[in-house]
């Protein structure tokens, strides 16, 4: 709700002050408000799944960041550090390519374990989700 | 106007107002509590739960309440760093004192707790070039996802966390031969 009443672009175009005690009032409201949600840099991906009658993708940054540096999945691999940018298709997947460079029996299990991957609930939008006392990620 | 001498006390309450939640008991939601998870979907017992993996970790008070420098730095964790044999592997050791002119402390941004997770090319040229003062950079914009707000709000520890980044007091010199930033 907080979040909602001071929209990002509320910000824009006020005096210097004013925008820092704007930001200070919004340190204080996201630490009153501690929000109940998904996993802080959890993931839904869901472009094409559920059109397809499979449940959204959730994929884990906490899980795997213990496993892999970022580095591993957003440069050797190519994955585009922006929610949604990349577009992945489980055609893609089964050949090796995104998430099937390791879901593939080998580095990790594979693309048969439909629903380890297609996990989240109906009607998820696609974006980064959730967080210990954020609203949510780019809303920090 | 708020003016920095009657802002500095609000944001020093904020930041042990802080500090104090960060000593409170970690708790993770179950998966199927989470609100993105399908409660109703049966492999959804085989995935691990956050608390499982994540109260293992050293504590932090926000995103994962873990402070992930310290699990890397102190070995609890060793993630891949590739999966290619061929790529070349690289951690470089320069802070950047960003933020000199502002009224909050100054930022230290650390190359080698950046590099140890990402590579340069995840930075420079696209959201910073590499050369020390070229870049304007704005909390504004962080605010917003952009900079530093890229990963600090997403998947690094969040943008909440002032003093961690504001890690540098003002009023003394910095260190002989600190890079000055932007
Ligand atoms: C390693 C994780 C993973 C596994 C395992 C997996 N998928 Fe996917 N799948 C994805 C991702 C990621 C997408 C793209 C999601 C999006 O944008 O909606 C996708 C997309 C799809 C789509 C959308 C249309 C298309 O062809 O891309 C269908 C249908 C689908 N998966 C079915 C399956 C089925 C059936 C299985 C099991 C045989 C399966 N998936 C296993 C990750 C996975
Ligand atoms: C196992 C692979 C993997 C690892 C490791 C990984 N990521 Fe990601 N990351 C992804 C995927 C997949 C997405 C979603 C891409 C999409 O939706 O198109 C993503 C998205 C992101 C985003 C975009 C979020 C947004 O707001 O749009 C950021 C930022 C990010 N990752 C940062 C990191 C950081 C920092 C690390 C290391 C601590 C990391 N990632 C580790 C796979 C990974
Ligand atoms: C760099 C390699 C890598 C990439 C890329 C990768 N994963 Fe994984 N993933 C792993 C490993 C390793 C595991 C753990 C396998 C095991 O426990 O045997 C795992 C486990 C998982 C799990 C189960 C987590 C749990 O709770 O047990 C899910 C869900 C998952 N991956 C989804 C994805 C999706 C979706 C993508 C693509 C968007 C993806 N992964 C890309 C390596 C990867
Ligand atoms: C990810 C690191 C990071 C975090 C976290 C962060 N900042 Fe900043 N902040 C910066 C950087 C870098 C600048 C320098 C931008 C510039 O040159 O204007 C800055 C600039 C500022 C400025 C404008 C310059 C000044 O000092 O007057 C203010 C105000 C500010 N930050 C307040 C905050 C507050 C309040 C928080 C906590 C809610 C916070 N910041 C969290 C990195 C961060
Ligand atoms: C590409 C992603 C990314 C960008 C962009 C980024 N960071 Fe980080 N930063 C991380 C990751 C990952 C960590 C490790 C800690 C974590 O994940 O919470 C980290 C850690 C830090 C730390 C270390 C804190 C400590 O406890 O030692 C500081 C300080 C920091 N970042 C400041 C900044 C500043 C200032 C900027 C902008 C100039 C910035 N970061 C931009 C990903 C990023
Ligand atoms: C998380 C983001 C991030 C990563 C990753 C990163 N840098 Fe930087 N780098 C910065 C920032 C921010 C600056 C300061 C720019 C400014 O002052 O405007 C900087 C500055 C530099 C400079 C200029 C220093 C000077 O004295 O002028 C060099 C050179 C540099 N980086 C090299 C590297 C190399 C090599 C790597 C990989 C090993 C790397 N960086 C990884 C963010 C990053």
């Amino acid at each position: 709700m907080t979040s909602g009443l001071f929209k990002r672009r509320t910000l824009i175009g006020m005096g210097n002050g004013v925008k820092r005690s704007v930001v200070l009032a919004l340190v204080g409201l996201t630490l009153l408000a501690a929000p109940a949600e998904a996993e802080y840099g959890d993931v839904v991906l869901n472009k094409l799944s559920e059109k397809n009658g499979v449940r959204p993708v959730v994929f884990p940054h906490w899980f795997h960041r213990v496993r892999f540096r970022c580095k591993v999945c957003h440069s050797e691999l190519g994955f585009k550090m922006r929610a949604g940018a990349n577009h992945v298709t489980m055609a893609d997947i089964t050949n090796g390519k995104f998430c099937g460079m390791c879901h593939n029996g080998q580095i990790a299990w594979g693309a048969n374990q439909c629903d380890l991957c297609h996990s989240g609930k109906r009607g998820l939008k696609s974006g980064i989700y959730g967080g210990h006392q954020t609203s949510g990620p780019g809303q920090w | 106007m708020v003016s920095t001498i009657s802002r500095l006390p609000v944001l020093i309450l904020l930041l042990v107002s802080m500090a104090a939640w960060a000593q409170t008991a970690r708790q993770w939601l179950p998966l199927a509590k989470d609100g993105i998870h399908d409660p109703r979907n049966p492999a959804l017992r085989l995935l691990q739960e956050p608390a499982a993996a994540l109260s293992r970790l050293p504590a932090d008070g926000a995103g994962n309440q873990v402070n992930w420098v310290h699990a890397l730095e102190r070995g609890v964790i060793n993630p891949r760093t590739n999966i290619l044999p061929e790529t070349q592997v690289m951690v470089i050791d320069v802070d950047i004192y960003l933020n000199l002119r502002g009224g909050t402390p100054i930022v230290r941004f650390p190359h080698r707790a950046h590099t140890m997770w990402l590579d340069c090319t995840n930075c420079h040229q696209q959201l910073f070039a590499s050369k020390a003062g070229a870049n304007k950079l704005s909390m504004e914009a962080m605010l917003k996802g952009e900079q530093c707000g890229v990963c600090h709000g997403a998947v690094a520890f969040p943008l909440t966390e002032c003093a961690r980044c504001h890690n540098t007091p003002r009023n003394q010199p910095l260190p002989v031969g600190a890079i000055r930033g932007s």
